[in-house]
């Protein structure tokens, strides 16, 4: 059921511009309007997300340590896994978000007759996760060739590695295969997975959806239903530089595509998909296990009730005395 | 007390396929063997916590507070502020499933609420209806649901089947960490009232008496004393550990499992023979008499109220640092909060090995060292005379403790001090070790006895690593760093691996140790003949 709704809502995002922008031709709804105010929920969105974040308090230093600590000179430590400085902090999380390590180390439990358990290593989905996130990554630097003019070499780059094949024409670019191989994997584990099934929520597919559609039509505009580039260069750089301009002739195709990456950005903020912000904020494995060295501060530590020394050896204080223990009052 | 079924009746009843109904529609089911006790009423009123009363978990009524609701939108909220972790860890997860069968509780029950992406979904659920824009707009669209006494009973179930080991967390692309969540969800039903007798007891006793088992000090002494008989029948060296002495140079704390109950026992008898032998100047404290701390277990408030005891006591002591024993949890809290808790420690000094000089700079804030980082410090200085071929009989593995591995990083020290003690040391299989170490299942305050089925299914990995090792290399002891392994493996080991007994890491230290003036010594710590004393 979870699959249908998230399917039927993108059916529906597509079915909105193709009689919006389609039928009705409000282009400089959907081509100007729509998507200025996705980038700008966007925007506000995922700042205002972060300060939310940033307003919580970090009461106490608590890394998950993922070997040796910082101990004795002869004890080799675990200087990435189990960071005591802030130069070993940076390490791990860059190894967290370019590398996906944690997602590299993950096992798979099988449990046959005897019982046995047995751990093998299952990195299907670090693959599917690192080709999907690199792969929209491209593909999202390799749009600001629409917003870019003169287009910076970095782009153009990328735009040439991308096409490296360069199969048919216009020219294949590889992002696009290994996107679509990876949402569909990321789809199917879903689907396939009797446990994953069973946690995955509405909110879950929704993005899966709504990247695939966003590709597909994508695709579609760019190899199949073909509209002028020119065209949509001078719409994206009126966009870009606020000096808009809607040119005629633009295919609804386009449109949809608009209105689908609008979609996306509006979601974005108030969804799962967070975790791009969320990822430099996590508590245990942002901070140095350094905590026996340095003194952290509680903003709220506050003072708690105690039971004293002296209520304590007011309580017991001749059986103390008959044992032998010393005492502070006689 | 239910009846535990036999291991493979256990074994071939895990089931791991989900429910048909979605888990919002599948209530908890208490059943005797996977629930603990509620808290007696007696030891919530010590505590002054909130609604003391008799209750049951398999009544209908759990005689909540009137306005239970707005107890818990209140907590929740505050916590919320008051955690970036809970804020964030409610937030950014993508039920990626990396964590799923990574909880030992999981892949010893089949439970999909055990996968701790669902334990955690149990509280996102509320926070989704109650703190998101998206769970006000599109209700149960997004994964919400109504706050229901349904959802409490749950929280209870689940949040006291999770064993705050943190192994999720090592998996999780975001570092999202279940023991953040149970603690928070624990730290919400005790608002309610909600707790369990295993842990609210050993809190009370702490609290008031100095340590979990309510030991008062007179019969602390009394066991202190008994040991050393044991000791002098055994090696022929009489010893005489101080307690409360004003002016030593170390305060030594050590969980309260280790004087109480064997094997633990064992243990605390090679930490009073090593220092003996060391000629160390310390002393214990019948007031402070408690390293393992459950109110980590309770809220961060009861955590604090227990842990003030140590600083003070060191202060009152005059004492220059503080050495800590075997414990999990109490180097989890001292690690990660005391500091920030009950510091600054600047009335202590930087701790100092006496006899090697050795100064334990990764220790310079808190001043508190662990024994393993003492006792190897010893060892690469050659300052103890040791003979490893006592140990011969033994084929020894080591399970590392989650706490001081995952939430700490100690892993290499109880290694070395092992390997030099003893000659026949096996590590069991990779993924089952170091920061990826599966739980004995009872940690958090869930070792008691109704729990006992839960127990076995939660210790199930664990028991098939050491299972592996017993079959490949005859191992027939497992060492261990936390007092509540000691407690809880040797239940385990039984059921699971019959013929693996369980020690402490001191144990295996006292044994191995020559001692100046000792006799010859013709049985290990447990009164069993050493190798070549069979006779």
């Amino acid at each position: 059921m979870n699959v249908l709704y998230s399917l039927l809502l993108v059916l529906a995002l597509v079915v909105i511009p193709l009689i919006g922008a389609g039928a009705l031709g409000w282009h400089t709804l959907f081509g100007v309007f729509i998507p200025l105010f996705a980038v700008v929920v966007f925007l506000v969105g995922f700042v205002y997300r972060i300060l939310d974040w940033g307003r919580s308090a970090v009461p106490f230093r608590i890394p998950t340590t993922g070997g040796q600590q910082e101990t004795m000179p002869w004890i080799k430590q675990s200087k990435l896994d189990n960071p005591s400085t802030t130069a070993g902090t940076v390490g791990r999380m860059a190894l967290e978000i370019l590398l996906f390590r944690s997602l590299f180390r993950n096992t798979q439990t099988q449990l046959s007759q005897g019982p046995k358990l047995s751990y093998g290593s299952s990195k299907w989905l670090w693959l599917g996760a690192i080709a999907f996130h690199y792969s929209f990554f491209i593909i999202v630097a390799r749009h600001m060739r629409f917003f870019t003019e003169p287009i910076p070499m970095p782009f153009e780059w990328l735009d040439k590695l991308d096409g490296i094949l360069q199969i048919g024409v216009p020219t294949l670019y590889l992002t696009e295969i290994v996107i679509l191989a990876a949402l569909a994997y990321l789809f199917l584990r879903r689907v396939v997975v009797p446990q994953l099934r069973y946690i995955s929520l509405p909110a879950d597919y929704f993005p899966l959806f709504l990247i695939l559609a966003i590709v597909i039509s994508g695709i579609l505009m760019r190899y199949f239903i073909r509209t002028d580039v020119m065209d949509i260069k001078t719409l994206t750089m009126g966009l870009a530089t606020l000096n808009f301009s809607v040119p005629e002739g633009i295919g609804v195709i386009f449109y949809i595509h608009m209105f689908l990456v609008s979609a996306l950005l509006v979601y974005f903020p108030m969804s799962k998909l967070m975790h791009l912000g969320g990822v430099f904020l996590s508590p245990t494995r942002n901070l140095a296990n350094n905590n026996r060295m340095q003194r952290h501060i509680n903003p709220w530590n506050h003072p708690v009730k105690v039971h004293t020394y002296q209520e304590w050896e007011d309580e017991y204080r001749e059986q103390m005395k008959e044992a032998g223990l010393p005492v502070e009052k006689e | 007390m239910s009846k535990l079924p036999a291991a493979d009746t256990l074994a071939a009843s895990i089931d791991y396929t989900p429910p048909r109904k979605p888990w919002m529609e599948v209530p908890a089911e208490f059943r005797p063997g996977v629930y603990s006790y509620p808290a007696n009423p007696k030891n919530l009123k010590i505590l002054d916590f909130p609604n003391p009363r008799q209750w049951a978990p398999e009544d209908d009524d759990w005689k909540l507070p009137e306005n239970w609701q707005e107890i818990i939108y209140e907590g929740f909220k505050e916590r919320l502020h008051k955690y970036r972790s809970l804020k964030v860890f409610m937030d950014v997860c993508v039920r990626c499933g990396a964590c799923a069968d990574k909880c030992h509780y999981f892949i010893g029950s089949g439970d999909p609420k055990n996968m701790p992406v669902l334990r955690a979904e149990l509280l996102r659920s509320v926070y989704r209806r109650d703190f998101t824009m998206a769970g006000k707009i599109l209700k149960s669209l997004s994964g919400s649901r109504e706050l229901t006494e349904d959802v409490i009973k749950e929280w209870f179930m689940y949040f006291y089947q999770c064993s705050e080991c943190r192994r999720c967390s090592l998996f999780c692309p975001y570092g999202i960490d279940t023991a953040e969540i149970t603690m928070m969800g624990r730290e919400l039903l005790n608002l309610l009232g909600l707790n369990i007798n295993w842990v609210m007891e050993p809190v009370a006793n702490c609290f008031r008496v100095g340590n979990h088992l309510g030991i008062p000090p007179h019969t602390f002494k009394d066991i202190v004393d008994f040991m050393c008989e044991d000791i002098e029948d055994i090696t022929g060296v009489k010893i005489d550990p101080p307690i409360n002495k004003k002016g030593a140079e170390i305060l030594f704390v050590t969980p309260s499992g280790d004087y109480f109950a064997d094997p633990g026992t064992y243990t605390f008898m090679g930490y009073l023979m090593l220092f003996h032998e060391l000629g160390l100047d310390y002393t214990m404290s019948a007031y402070a008499s408690e390293g393992g701390n459950f109110g980590l277990f309770t809220s961060a408030e009861a955590m604090k109220r227990l842990n003030a005891k140590i600083y003070a006591e060191a202060k009152r002591l005059g004492v220059k640092w503080i050495l800590g024993g075997e414990c999990g949890h109490m180097w989890r809290v001292i690690n990660q909060y005391m500091d920030t808790m009950n510091g600054p420690a600047d009335f202590l000094d930087v701790p100092r090995n006496p006899l090697t000089g050795t100064v334990f700079s990764n220790a310079r804030s808190t001043k508190m060292v662990h024994i393993t980082e003492f006792t190897a410090d010893l060892i690469k200085n050659k300052v103890l005379n040791l003979d490893p071929s006592r140990n011969d009989n033994l084929n020894v593995t080591y399970h590392d403790s989650c706490n001081p591995s995952r939430a700490m990083g100690l892993l290499e020290e109880p290694r070395y001090v092992i390997k030099n003690v003893c000659n026949n040391f096996y590590e069991m299989p990779e993924q089952t070790i170091r920061e990826q170490t599966f739980c004995c299942g009872s940690g958090s305050g869930l070792n008691n006895e109704e729990f006992m089925e839960m127990r076995m299914r939660g210790g199930m990995p664990r028991a098939n690593a050491v299972k592996h090792v017993q079959e490949q290399y005859g191992v027939n002891m497992l060492s261990c760093i936390c007092a509540i392994d000691r407690a809880a493996l040797p239940p385990l080991m039984e059921y699971w691996v019959p013929g693996v007994d369980v020690t402490g890491v001191h144990e295996l230290v006292a044994n191995a140790l020559v001692m100046r003036g000792e006799k010859e010594r013709e049985t290990d710590l447990r009164g069993e003949p050493l190798p070549g004393k069979e006779g």
